[in-house]
């Protein structure tokens, strides 16, 4: 789960990491209000789940309140589309308004639990307020990584090796050392997916600072955070995707593909993707309805995919172990009456009750090719792609 | 001989709830020896009738001799339920469970490491051996047949479907394996490739990878070394974006190491038949060994 910069922020604050003085504002009055207790000079920042936002305005040094209301009413209300939102973009429904600081030198710190490794991943650099992954790429060596340990946490001599290849100066270290090991401690208190400072930086007088923070929490860990949960944005959120969480199913939007896939299990429905790009398609989703599904559930996966504007053709491929292959069936036909659909479908089922569930989709009168398994159903869904012409 | 389970396993079941019911239910049918279930409160019941209840793992271990453990208990859960069966001595402890969180299960494999017991998941379809009628997890006992390929995968219902296309190219199965899809797993696919190796009963490896983390490359590294048994491999995950989660926990792209390419080329140069689409597994098998 993604949260905003000012909730990252409001977490660090608890844990004592220095990060600038700022506010959040829901209106550009009181943005100017915020800017105008720094004395004008300020940065107006754009609150969305999305990274890029400075490449496209969501990120403003204002030098005067009137400034900072300007900037504000721009962004407020509008739609930022970054490289990582989709087309439609995400909306700014608020900004955050930091003082600014005098910056001597731009680090990056981070953590994230590497599963290779099997304890939480402590990543930094002194080449910070850059894209990370440029660094990483054309220098990597550039990258220090210091593992924690599951069981005893972070040792402090291993925050104070982080710390000192930071090269930050004699004075800071110190600091530098608690930063860390406080920030180690907003990871794991929170059960964090992601904590990222970029840039960290020294300021003038030799102060380390958080000037910026991005927190992502792990999902599967929510249900020990319920303060934590509150702070789910769903409108940052594609809204069938929103649906599909809501619904407890496992499903992404893929951008511009046509092939809507219905299956049980990530690992196939992964591969009925690649078997749908196999034969020239691209798919419209990931979804997994999972092994125990109820028709209820089944029903709206079905109709999360004929909401989904680019589908014009979906791919069923259940290999049903705990799912019942009959229980599905029934929920596509329940939901493909209710909302009228007439959008063509190749289905393979196979595994508990398959026989039963192919009888009542082929007694159905719906649009259904069936398929007998995988190499069967991209087979099948090539000669219907052809028979629908179009692109992709 | 199988791997990791045969006609010695002494099968505890603990979490009993709607699905791990059901599962034990099959289990039994399949022929498995499950002797122990583990619930809190039902100590002096029997589970259908048959197999008695304990309300401690330990005390089960102690009372039927079980030597393998299944988990089926909510994500919450888990990590303790694990620990339990660890303490208790259990050999092999096979988590069902999906959803536990990625720091709990940092801590389990830090808690096993210099323990005896093998971990099997989370998050995963389990092990059955064919030959040996023992079924330990959810992988469906009547879509497989007795035979001699290992499969070994991260994902469910991709291994049925590798199973499927095996036996309708009538290869049947001396082990399957399923691993798990979260980053952070117990058995890993280098220790399953040891065990087929060493394997008398494996002529050949199915290994079904995705995107996410370096395992496929460690596997392949480990397969260059020590395996001489042909292996087909396929990573699911091909056409998915950067930076999505699909489904599984671990299936995210995070740098080029994770991508399906990268693991691709990893295992071809291991000498591992690499197939394409995810269709081809049984095909590509049966031409290999004819």
């Amino acid at each position: 789960m993604n949260i905003h910069e000012y909730q990252a922020k409001e977490i660090l604050d608890r844990y004592g990491v220095p990060t600038p003085k700022s506010e959040v504002a829901n209106t550009a009055d009181e943005a100017a209000a915020i800017a105008g207790k720094f004395g004008g000079r300020a940065v107006v920042k754009a609150q969305v789940h999305a990274g890029g936002r400075g490449k496209v305005g969501g990120v403003k040094l204002v030098n005067s309140a009137d400034e900072a209301k300007d900037v504000a009413s721009n962004l407020i209300g509008s739609r930022l589309v970054t490289k990582q939102t989709g087309a439609a973009g995400v909306p700014v429904e608020k900004v955050m308004v930091a003082e600014t600081l005098d910056i001597k030198d731009e680090l990056y710190l981070s953590i994230v639990v590497d599963g290779d490794i099997g304890a939480p991943m402590i990543m930094a650099s002194t080449e910070g307020g850059v894209e990370i992954e440029e660094v990483a790429e054309a220098t990597p060596e550039k990258i220090i990584r210091v593992a924690g340990d599951p069981l005893v946490g972070l040792s402090p001599y291993k925050a104070r090796d982080v710390a000192l290849a930071l090269e930050v100066p004699p004075s800071a270290l110190r600091q530098t050392t608690k930063l860390i090991t406080d920030l180690y401690k907003v990871f794991v208190d929170n059960d964090c997916s992601l904590v990222e400072i970029n840039p960290l930086i020294v300021t003038d007088d030799d102060q380390v600072v958080a000037l910026d923070a991005k927190i992502n929490l792990e999902d599967d860990a929510l249900f020990r955070h319920p303060d934590l949960a509150k702070l789910d944005d769903v409108n940052q959120q594609d809204p069938l995707e929103r649906r599909a969480h809501d619904a407890d199913l496992a499903y992404v939007k893929l951008d511009g593909g046509r092939v809507g896939c219905m299956v049980n299990g990530a690992g196939l429905a992964m591969a009925t993707m690649d078997i749908t790009k196999s034969v020239g398609a691209d798919p419209a989703n990931f979804l997994d309805i999972g092994g125990s599904a109820d028709q209820d559930r089944i029903e709206q996966a079905f109709k999360i995919i004929m909401d989904d504007e680019d589908v014009d053709i979906v791919l069923v491929n259940l290999f049903a172990g705990i799912a019942r292959s009959d229980v599905v069936a029934n929920g596509i036909v329940a939901a493909a009456k209710e909302t009228g659909a007439q959008v063509p479908m190749v289905v393979a089922m196979r595994g508990t009750n398959a026989e039963e569930g192919i009888r009542i989709l082929s007694e159905s009168g719906l649009d259904i090719t069936g398929a007998p398994d995988l190499a069967g159903a991209a087979e099948v869904l090539k000669s219907k792609l052809q028979e629908l012409g179009g692109s992709n | 001989m199988a791997v990791l389970v045969g006609p010695e396993t002494r099968l505890l079941v603990q979490g009993l709830g709607r699905d791990g019911s059901f599962q034990a239910t099959r289990a039994r049918e399949y022929g498995t020896n499950m002797v122990a279930a583990v619930h809190p409160n039902r100590d002096g019941q029997k589970f259908e009738d048959e197999v008695p209840y304990f309300s401690t793992v330990a005390k089960a271990v102690e009372e039927t001799g079980a030597n393998t453990g299944v988990i089926f208990v909510p994500a919450p859960f888990a990590m303790d339920a694990i620990i339990e069966q660890v303490d208790a001595g259990i050999e092999l402890v096979v988590c069902i469970t999906e959803g536990v969180p990625v720091l709990d299960m940092a801590k389990v494999m830090a808690y096993i490491k210099d323990k005896p017991t093998r971990l099997i998941g989370a998050n995963c379809p389990g092990v059955l051996s064919p030959a040996s009628k023992a079924k330990v997890g959810i992988i469906p006992g009547n879509i497989v047949q007795p035979g001699n390929i290992g499969v070994v995968s991260r994902s469910g219902t991709l291994t049925y479907e590798a199973i499927a296309q095996l036996v309708q190219h009538g290869m049947g199965q001396s082990t399957c394996v399923g691993i798990g899809g979260d980053p952070i797993h117990g058995t890993t696919f280098t220790d399953v490739l040891e065990l087929f190796q060493a394997d008398d009963e494996t002529e050949a490896i199915v290994l079904i990878g995705e995107i996410g983390g370096i395992r496929e490359q460690l596997a392949a590294d480990y397969i260059k070394e020590h395996v001489t048994k042909p292996v087909v491999a396929t990573i699911a995950g091909q056409s998915a974006p950067p930076g999505k989660r699909m489904g599984h926990a671990g299936a995210i792209i995070t740098g080029k190491a994770a991508l399906a390419s990268e693991k691709n080329k990893a295992l071809s140069e291991a000498g591992v038949h690499v197939v394409d689409s995810p269709a081809l597994i049984g095909a590509k098998m049966k031409e290999i060994l004819g």
